[in-house]
């Protein structure tokens, strides 16, 4: 568990927060830039020193105003990855890593430098100096070297933000097998859903300071009453099961949780049982009041109504669905709406034209 | 412009040099400020002339003078420098003469600190004695000379600081750095006594004559106030003046 | 060679008194120099301004104060007679000590831009990092910061051997303890001693230039490099 109860004023911006984490998994800190995502991350590492702020990390008290407690920066076992890769200038890349690494007691040293190297696949870069590598690369390094002082929080900062799109899609698959492969929680910051619904298990919704909203992933992107409804790339994440493979037409069929619901989609080969995450956007989901399997859309699953909210454009209306529990949002237009005679408890088929597999 | 124009009819009893008033530039020996001072006043309201002066280190004067500087009349702290100008042709031949003849007085800013004999050079029982430079300052020169006639210069040698001239030889003693110091009796003498702390004035044998000499350069070769200057200085009043400061004639 | 012993007398002095004044400078200015370049507080101003004073100031101002201060009556004095020390004017610490504040700005600032230009976020990488302040400064801060103190310590000591006038203030142009080789020019020039005069200013003026032409060109040489 991580509970951090934050307070600053720093004039413009303020900061008021009172927030109870998970203390495994990745929790996304989500929002606008300016909403205070980074300072809060900031404060959680001691890098900033709240004017009233408790914060306990997993049964540590890191700081309690109240009682005069503070704990220095470099006496938390965090792992900071800034924005920018921030390598030390002066030393090799092997340097930089075993920057940190030394640092830390032989004894509580929980990943090595052949595992970091390898989990980042920066093995080839340990005698370059930071200003021959690329952007992708230098990130990498520095994510290495936040895992190799072993922490018990990762604190992450961006750390795509100022990277093209090549290079995030170059390093998002390292941070995945982060996720998969070593059992650290994460404070993930970003104002990309995209990251978001690849990454997160869970995530906070900041704005001006304040939490909006948090919560696992799939129920809180899939919440109407939120701004995150509302956007174009709007859409629930859910974590399928494989359920079978199909090697002639080359579809994997993945269950929903808890559910002998499925959707199948284009994919190679996987272990049945294995977890894969998906996304389905708003805009991809049609409703029909038949199951018509006329149709060359191939995913058609049965759904009740739960409520309607007006989009941010006004001929569309956002409705949320549930498919045996999963929720799922669908934009459609309002003239739709009032053709199919929409209401909450209505039981219909929604037509799903594609699904992102996101891992 | 019009009072200067009537000016000899609203004075009638004022002399001839006035109607002809000139400036005149002058070099002098920083020492020799106050004097100067004092004299000019009198010198302006007797000749009319206006006399505008300089003060600095009379080495630097020379190196200025030999570089072209506007002095016309200079009122040195030696008598070797005027002497080297004269023979390098920078002066109006036959001008140069001593115009004071300083005194050598070791001081103390602490009163009763130096006796009327200057027994304390023997006792030595000081950390510091300071004099001007003895390479570039007469009054270092005759300090040194003082010393060596009394037999005292091994046994100062470790105490001697030097200032680079009279002033900060003084500047020494009255901050207290040093607790006595060979310095100009003008620099502490007022109107026939020592202002401040304890002195003893060095008789005149024990040293060469500290004399000041004075001398018309070039550039003042015909100005009729650079010459009425001289004269004024030769004079009774002008000596008169000098002695309250501490110099002979 | 026209110089005589006294002249070397002097240049050694010289050679001396800025060494030991750089070494002295670096250890105080860095300290000072990071404070500068980091605080918020409204102090920064006032002494920032304070260590720039010897930028804009005749060096005979601060001589004259330094002759009240390190004298029997003045504060400084006191308090090393209280020591035991007796007074420092007239002796080579006196001059340690007035040249210490005369080059201060000198070492100050190269270092106090040094720091700025390093900025605050590689001393945060290095706290996450399990880095403390002290092992930070000394495994980071320094070696980002080395040709600032390149800098410092070049013009530091260039700026002490061209002291003149606070030594002439002080000093008391004692052989070996405070004449140093501008004092010793300006003894000659005074004397109309050119010959020797000339020899030292062009010893001091070809100095001066190399130290310069050293600073230059490797300024160039690194920001070709990087």
């Amino acid at each position: 568990m991580i509970h951090a109860r934050l307070q600053l004023d720093h004039g413009a911006f303020s900061l008021d927060l009172d927030v109870q984490l998970p203390g495994r998994g990745v929790t996304a800190l989500y929002g606008p830039s300016g909403s205070g995502k980074t300072t809060c991350l900031r404060c959680i590492a001691g890098l900033e020193r709240p004017a009233q702020g408790f914060i306990e990390v997993n049964g540590q008290v890191w700081q309690d105003t109240e009682h005069g407690v503070f704990v220095p920066p470099h006496k938390r076992p965090v792992g900071y990855v800034f924005q920018e890769a921030s390598l030390f200038a002066h030393l090799s890349v092997r340097a930089n890593l075993a920057f940190g690494l030394k640092r830390i007691a032989p004894a509580q040293r929980r990943v090595d430098m052949d595992q970091a190297t390898d989990l980042l696949g920066i093995g080839h870069l340990l005698d370059r100096q930071p200003h021959n590598l690329s952007g992708g690369e230098r990130q990498r390094v520095g994510i290495a070297r936040a895992l190799l002082t072993s922490p018990r929080l990762l604190l992450m900062d961006e750390p795509l933000a100022a990277l093209d799109t090549r290079r995030k899609n170059e390093i998002l698959p390292y941070l995945q097998r982060l996720h998969d492969e070593l059992d650290i929680p994460v404070l993930y910051v970003s104002h990309s859903q995209d990251e978001v619904a690849r990454l997160a298990d869970h995530i906070v919704l900041l704005d001006a300071g304040r939490a909006q909203a948090s919560g696992p992933i799939g129920e809180t992107l899939a919440r109407l009453d939120l701004p995150l409804a509302l956007g174009d790339d709007a859409g629930v994440v859910i974590e399928g099961k494989v359920s079978g493979y199909d090697p002639a037409y080359q579809l994997l069929t993945l269950n929903l949780p808890d559910s002998q619901l499925n959707v199948r989609v284009a994919h190679t080969s996987l272990a049945l049982g294995q977890s894969l995450r998906f996304k389905v956007q708003a805009r991809d989901v049609s409703l029909s009041l038949a199951n018509d399997a006329q149709t060359s859309i191939l995913n058609r699953l049965p759904v009740t109504v739960i409520s309607e909210q007006a989009a941010d454009n006004a001929a569309h209306v956002l409705i949320r669905l549930e498919a045996a529990g999963t929720p799922l949002l669908a934009r459609i237009t309002r003239y739709s709406r009032d053709q199919l005679k929409l209401h909450p408890g209505q039981v219909l088929w929604a037509q799903i034209k594609a699904v992102a597999v996101l891992a | 412009m019009r009072l200067t124009h009537f000016a000899p009819l609203l004075f009638p009893f004022m002399t001839i040099g006035a109607v002809q008033a000139a400036e005149v530039q002058v070099a002098v020996a920083a020492n020799f400020t106050a004097p100067i001072q004092a004299i000019a006043a009198d010198f302006e309201k007797d000749t009319g002339h206006k006399l505008v002066a300089a003060y600095g280190a009379t080495g630097q004067f020379y190196t200025q003078i030999k570089n072209g500087a506007p002095f016309e009349v200079f009122l040195a702290a030696d008598d070797t420098t005027p002497a080297r100008l004269e023979s390098e042709g920078d002066t109006v031949k036959g001008s140069r003469f001593t115009y004071a003849v300083g005194t050598l007085a070791l001081w103390s800013a602490k009163a009763g600190y130096v006796d009327n004999k200057g027994q304390v050079l023997q006792h030595a029982d000081f950390q510091h004695l300071s004099i001007s430079n003895p390479k570039t300052a007469p009054y270092g020169l005759a300090a040194t000379q003082v010393l060596d006639k009394l037999g005292l210069t091994a046994q100062v040698k470790g105490k001697l600081v030097e200032g680079q001239n009279i002033t900060q030889a003084y500047q020494f003693v009255s901050t207290g750095n040093a607790e006595l110091g060979f310095v100009a009796l003008s620099q502490v003498y007022k109107d026939g006594k020592v202002t401040s702390g304890s002195a003893w004035i060095v008789p005149a044998d024990l040293h060469d004559p500290i004399k000041q000499d004075a001398v018309i350069l070039d550039k003042g070769r015909d100005n009729p106030a650079a010459t009425a200057l001289v004269d004024y200085l030769k004079g009774p009043k002008a000596a008169a003046i000098i002695q309250t400061y501490g110099y002979q004639r | 060679m026209p110089l005589t012993s006294a002249d070397y007398a002097a240049i050694w002095l010289t050679l001396k008194l800025a060494s030991l004044t750089t070494v002295i400078l670096l250890l105080i200015g860095t300290p000072i120099a990071l404070w500068l370049s980091r605080t918020r507080s409204w102090l920064r101003g006032p002494v920032g301004a304070v260590v720039a004073l010897p930028l804009v100031l005749p060096p005979t101002v601060i001589g004259f104060y330094l002759l009240l201060a390190l004298g029997p009556n003045g504060w400084i004095g006191q308090f090393t007679q209280a020591l035991g020390l007796g007074t420092l004017t007239f002796s080579f610490t006196g001059l340690v000590i007035g040249s210490v504040i005369y080059s201060m700005p000198f070492v100050v600032q190269p270092l106090q831009n040094a720091f700025a230009a390093i900025g605050s976020r590689p001393l945060e990488v290095a706290a996450t990092l399990r880095a403390g302040p002290w092992d930070t400064f000394f495994s980071v801060v320094l070696p980002l910061a080395r040709p600032g103190f390149i800098t410092a310590a070049i013009l530091g000591f260039a700026h002490t051997v061209g002291e003149f006038g606070v030594v002439l203030m002080i000093g008391g142009n004692i052989p070996e303890k405070t004449r140093v080789v501008s004092v010793q020019i300006y003894d000659h020039v005074e004397a109309l001693e050119y010959a020797q005069a000339h020899w030292l200013a062009a010893a001091m003026l070809v100095f001066s230039f190399l130290v310069l032409l050293a600073l230059y060109s490797s300024r160039r040489a690194r920001a070709g490099w990087s």
